[in-house]
């Protein structure tokens, strides 16, 4: 057996023992860290397979973004689970039956397909290695330079997105204190201090 | 290091879409550096930024395909940016007022005008679905803050989440149909896809991918049935920008589906003209007999835009060239009728109070005067009588059906626009002879600029139509 293939196999677990406890752990915020798990060792079959850039891409992108979004979501909004699992075991055999169903007709669609070998044989990254470039680079060749009108609209789609956010959510809180220290700067004892004469046995108006 | 085999393409023709895109950046740093009171500055920025980029673009000529085949600029591309272009500034011209006076200007919305009307002449100059889709989501994106942008106001949120949603999942459809044009063709380049079909028999793959991408295109259309949202977010969003919504993104929607079907698919004519006749016959039906039962004008003049996308489209079904030129002439006309429409709903308003039902515009005859004959002019317009400009458009796109052979659909376009006169002459019956109420408000001059023009072109059209009706014969020209 060769390293690459132990290492196929230790991703490969891992990743199906990971998603088997996204769904059977109890506390979801655990479920979500499993979920990571899952994707940190997809991202290692990809690097098996030679999309270095796939790899990474799912790491930045699933594990950086969305799973800590997700982790979030879960914390943030109190979600009974407890409450959700109620009727598990009553709508056990329904959900079973469609299960089954769904699962036979997978396995005869799946079954019925006939791969063409060469398609498995051929590594994702093996076409760009071939001009002697690694597959980010292949691709950042194409991005910005045939598709750099495409890039260019998609960071306006971006802008136009975070304007969005700012424009329906930000609001200006009256009678909230913020520091401005220009003004602290330019503060003069006059401003912060006031000198009054006391007469005695009177005081003074505060 | 092996050296880029890519040259730096030619950017020439982008120049209109690099103006609006550095344009509304510069405005939005601007108004996030001078905060509250940039309002008027962005404003005025704005229409005139937009009426720079008409210039330019009506300054262009010939037919350039640049960025590696993904940009198109041609007569038909040209026409309908100009056209794009006079909605946005209109729209930003109605807004002013409206946005004080409601105390919702801020400078961020003429900076998504900018950028929604960029999406939109992406749109009008794409030549591959992937530039077709950014522009689509560009626009769609801006339009969906856009109508939530009274965030404080109930109707008007839900406007937006309804629009998003909506909007989402049809961009959805698109996106799958155009994914699976790409699979069973090999490429997302218009002319590509039609050298591949040319090649191949049709399968299903690529009429499953047709239907779909037809599903999207209808939905950015308002076109039964996929029109559902449309009354809704017309009559929520604030009405500026419902009046926006009708005018500048039906015409790129119009720029993308002639673009798309003549385009990428000009020789599988049989698989997306039934669609096409299908869309078309239920827009022009329910657009007038849903429109009969409504009170509210917002609604009114919704259902009026489903129903007019409806006799556009008929140009597209015959497929022909004189088909595309009424259906250019068809939306020249309908975005004047419309920005008259929404200009006067605008201009109801007495004591900060916005009045939109039909019944609030009894007796307008007798206070307002020329208000009420410019609206006249637009329901005898919109019901098409002549010699109002909106006879010539239905008059273009009928004869055109009817060359192409599709005498029924024309039948049916002429049965409906019967119907539609009802609800339309009712406005001017209701304005002409019912009891006059309070004066409204005095009109503020955007408004009146918007109004004056849109009038001019409805009801001296007939006077001179060449020029208009050339410039649209060159822009169905440049797609044959």
């Amino acid at each position: 057996m060769t390293a690459a293939a132990a290492f196929f196999y230790l991703f490969a677990g891992f990743a199906i023992a990971s998603g088997f406890m996204v769904i059977a752990a109890r506390n979801p915020v655990t479920s979500v860290l499993f979920l990571i798990l899952a994707f940190v060792n997809a991202a290692g079959l990809f690097v098996l397979m030679g999309a270095e850039f796939l790899a990474m891409i799912l790491v930045v992108v699933y594990v950086g973004a969305v799973a800590v979004l997700f982790l979030f979501v879960v914390m943030m909004l109190d979600v009974d689970f407890a409450a959700l699992r109620q009727g598990f075991q009553q709508y056990l055999p329904i959900g079973g039956l469609i299960g089954a169903i769904f699962a036979i007709e997978l396995i005869l669609v799946v079954g019925s397909w006939a791969i063409d070998p060469g398609i498995v044989r051929t590594p994702i990254g093996q076409t760009a290695a071939s001009e002697g470039l690694t597959n980010t680079q292949a691709l950042g060749r194409v991005l910005y330079t045939d598709y750099a009108y495409f890039f260019q609209i998609a960071g306006l789609v971006l802008l136009v997105a975070m304007i969005g956010a700012i424009v329906l959510t930000l609001r200006d809180r009256p009678g909230v204190k913020r520091q401005n220290i220009a003004v602290q700067n330019a503060r003069t004892q006059a401003m912060a201090v006031e000198t009054r004469k006391v007469p005695s046995r009177q005081g003074v108006e505060v | 290091m092996t050296h880029l085999h890519s040259v730096m393409p030619t950017i020439g023709p982008l120049l209109p879409e690099i103006m609006m895109a550095v344009g509304a950046m510069a405005l939005l740093m601007y108004g996030a550096f001078r905060g509250e009171r940039s309002v008027e500055g962005v404003n005025v920025g704005a229409l005139i930024l937009l009426i720079l980029t008409f210039f330019v673009v009506v300054s262009g000529h010939g037919k350039i395909t640049t960025l590696s085949g993904a940009f198109i600029s041609d007569n038909f591309s040209r026409i309908m940016k100009a056209l794009i272009l006079i909605g946005s500034a209109a729209t930003i011209l109605l807004s002013r007022d409206y946005f004080q006076r409601e105390r919702i200007d801020r400078f961020e919305y003429p900076v998504l005008i900018l950028l929604c009307t960029t999406g939109m002449m992406v749109m009008a100059s794409a030549n591959d679905l992937i530039s077709l889709y950014l522009g689509l989501e560009l626009q769609s994106l801006a339009a969906y803050v856009i109508a939530a942008f009274h965030r404080d106001d109930v109707k008007s949120t839900e406007a937006g989440l309804k629009y998003f949603v909506l909007g989402a999942l049809s961009s959805g459809m698109l996106l799958y149909g155009a994914s699976l044009v790409y699979g069973f063709t090999g490429t997302v380049s218009f002319p590509g896809i039609v050298t591949a079909l040319n090649s191949d028999s049709t399968g299903l793959g690529i009429v499953l991918g047709i239907v779909f991408i037809a599903a999207g295109v209808c939905f950015k259309l308002a076109a039964v049935p996929f029109h559902m949202w449309t009354p809704d977010v017309y009559e929520g969003a604030p009405t500026p920008v419902t009046a926006f919504f009708a005018s500048a993104p039906k015409m790129a929607a119009m720029a993308m589906t002639v673009r798309v079907f003549i385009g990428a698919f000009p020789d599988v004519t049989a698989i997306w003209q039934q669609i096409i006749i299908f869309v078309s016959i239920a827009s022009m039906a329910l657009g007038s007999f849903a429109a009969i039962g409504q009170k509210n004008i917002k609604r009114l003049l919704a259902y009026s835009s489903i129903g007019n996308v409806g006799y556009a489209l008929i140009g597209l079904a015959a497929g022909t060239e004189e088909g595309v030129r009424g259906v250019v002439v068809y939306m020249l006309i309908y975005l004047a009728m419309t920005l008259g429409g929404f200009a006067v709903l605008l201009a109801m308003r007495r004591k900060n109070q916005m009045y939109e039902t039909i019944d609030d515009l009894s007796g307008l005859s007798r206070t307002h005067p020329w208000l009420a004959f410019c609206l006249a002019a637009m329901m005898f317009s919109l019901a098409g009588v002549p010699p109002l400009a909106g006879f010539f458009g239905k008059f273009y796109v009928f004869a055109a059906a009817i060359k192409a052979g599709l005498v029924t659909t024309a039948v049916i376009g002429v049965v409906t626009s019967v119907v539609g006169a009802f609800y339309y002459l009712r406005v001017v019956k209701v304005m002409y002879f019912d009891e006059p109420r309070e004066a409204y408000e005095p009109m503020p001059p955007g408004i009146r600029i918007v109004l004056g023009l849109s009038s001019a072109l409805v009801v001296l059209f007939f006077l001179v139509p060449a020029p208009l009706v050339a410039a649209a014969g060159a822009a169905a020209k440049s797609l044959f």
